[in-house]
């Protein structure tokens, strides 16, 4: 298990396989999110209670699945970064960071606009808004201690222990429309028997869904591959003085 | 004991020590931390006339009365209900047998003045037909919601 992961975690081979799967990463977003767009929008029935409104929600869940799932893969990631040492494990949780942000803030304020027509409030503390704010917070406060760190290596392994720490609030947020009541109703696909949410909806839904996971797929591959080569570059300066 | 194995052990520990704390945490805070109490809970633990507290649960079928600005409506967790009063808009989704939940005070007569009423969506999502075949076909669940 370690040899093969070490495998992975080797920057020359990480960047051959990202470089290969890259070009049809873009294609697969494009195609994912422009068919699950069109479907969502145009071809989905509305809603019986809701109405149009209930589109908002092709652009919602999917941000919400994403913001959780990229801290999970950068919880994971810190943890090898901190028990292996692996080269590449900090950096692709680095470069995680901000994407899984986006997809938070997305989430926050698509849901928001949601709430204003359906619930009659853009806002409330219930225990699913609350522990998703915290999230966001958690994306930004892991950004700033990479920034705050002269040593990458020392900035690696305190956001490492901070990305592990915020970890627990992930089940926080999966269920707490399940331990408490909140205003946000709760899950409506994942449940014990079956999704709640009629094929018609759901189909588009999980195409977004999987459009969402490519996007990101092809934005990581970006940014790990800008991070390595930076690694590289300040070596070269390192050694260039060196001499 | 190798370096990497003892690391491994940390973490691990850390972990699960981190979750036990916060989950211990939580679980003493639990009266804060639901959004809203219903009326089974009420009956229990009845709250001080006066004071703020948000009440959840469904609006009662046949509840709802409108005179000017003013409605009143019973909301019911199927077990115990209580009447509300309410002066103002309410949100696109409220309708009898529907979520709601309604921020205000217990007055002298029992009744929860609120001042603000927001609506709870469920988790199903149909298009307006399959419900209405599904009310025809005698499958309509009455919705229980969720405590």
């Amino acid at each position: 298990m370690a040899i093969d992961l070490h495998k992975y975690a080797n920057p020359t081979r990480f960047l051959r396989i990202a470089n290969a799967i890259f070009p049809w990463s873009i294609v697969t977003t494009v195609v994912l999110l422009a068919t699950g767009l069109y479907l969502g929008l145009f071809v989905s029935p509305a809603d019986y209670q809701q109405g149009e409104t209930v589109r908002i929600m092709f652009v919602h869940v999917p941000a919400a699945w994403m913001a959780m799932s990229v801290y999970s893969m950068m919880a994971v990631s810190s943890a090898a970064g901190l028990i292996w040492k692996h080269p590449v494990a900090d950096l692709s949780a680095k470069a995680a960071a901000p994407i899984g942000a986006c997809f938070t803030f997305l989430a926050l304020v698509t849901g928001s606009l949601w709430g204003q027509p359906m619930w009659g409030a853009y806002w409330v503390w219930d225990a699913r808004l609350t522990s998703m704010l915290i999230l966001l917070f958690l994306y930004l406060g892991y950004m700033a201690v990479w920034g705050s760190f002269e040593d990458q290596s020392k900035a690696a392994k305190a956001a490492a222990i901070l990305v592990l720490i915020g970890a627990i609030n992930i089940p926080i947020i999966k269920f707490s429309v399940d331990w408490w009541n909140t205003l946000h109703q709760p899950a409506s696909v994942a449940t014990m028997d079956g999704p709640k949410i009629h094929s018609s909806i759901l189909t588009p839904l999980l195409i977004m869904g999987l459009g969402y996971t490519s996007l990101f797929v092809t934005i990581f591959i970006i940014r790990v591959r800008t991070e390595i080569l930076g690694r590289r570059l300040r070596m070269l300066r390192v050694n260039q003085l060196q001499e | 004991m190798t370096r990497k194995r003892r690391r491994l052990y940390i973490v691990v520990a850390a972990m699960t020590v981190l979750g036990l704390a916060a989950g211990l945490v939580l679980m003493s805070f639990e009266d804060s931390l639901v959004f809203f109490h219903s009326p089974s809970d009420l009956v229990e633990k009845p709250v001080p006339e006066g004071r703020t507290f948000r009440l959840g649960g469904l609006v009662e079928e046949g509840s709802f009365k409108k005179s000017g600005v003013e409605i009143t409506f019973r909301v019911t967790d199927l077990a115990e209900s209580v009447d509300v009063q309410f002066r103002g808009l309410v949100p696109d989704l409220f309708r009898e047998g529907q979520g709601v939940v309604a921020e205000g005070q217990m007055n002298e007569n029992g009744i929860f003045v609120a001042s603000n009423v927001l609506a709870k969506h469920d988790e199903n999502y149909m298009p307006p037909e399959v419900a209405e075949s599904l009310k025809k076909a005698g499958n309509w669940k009455p919705k229980e919601d969720k405590q």
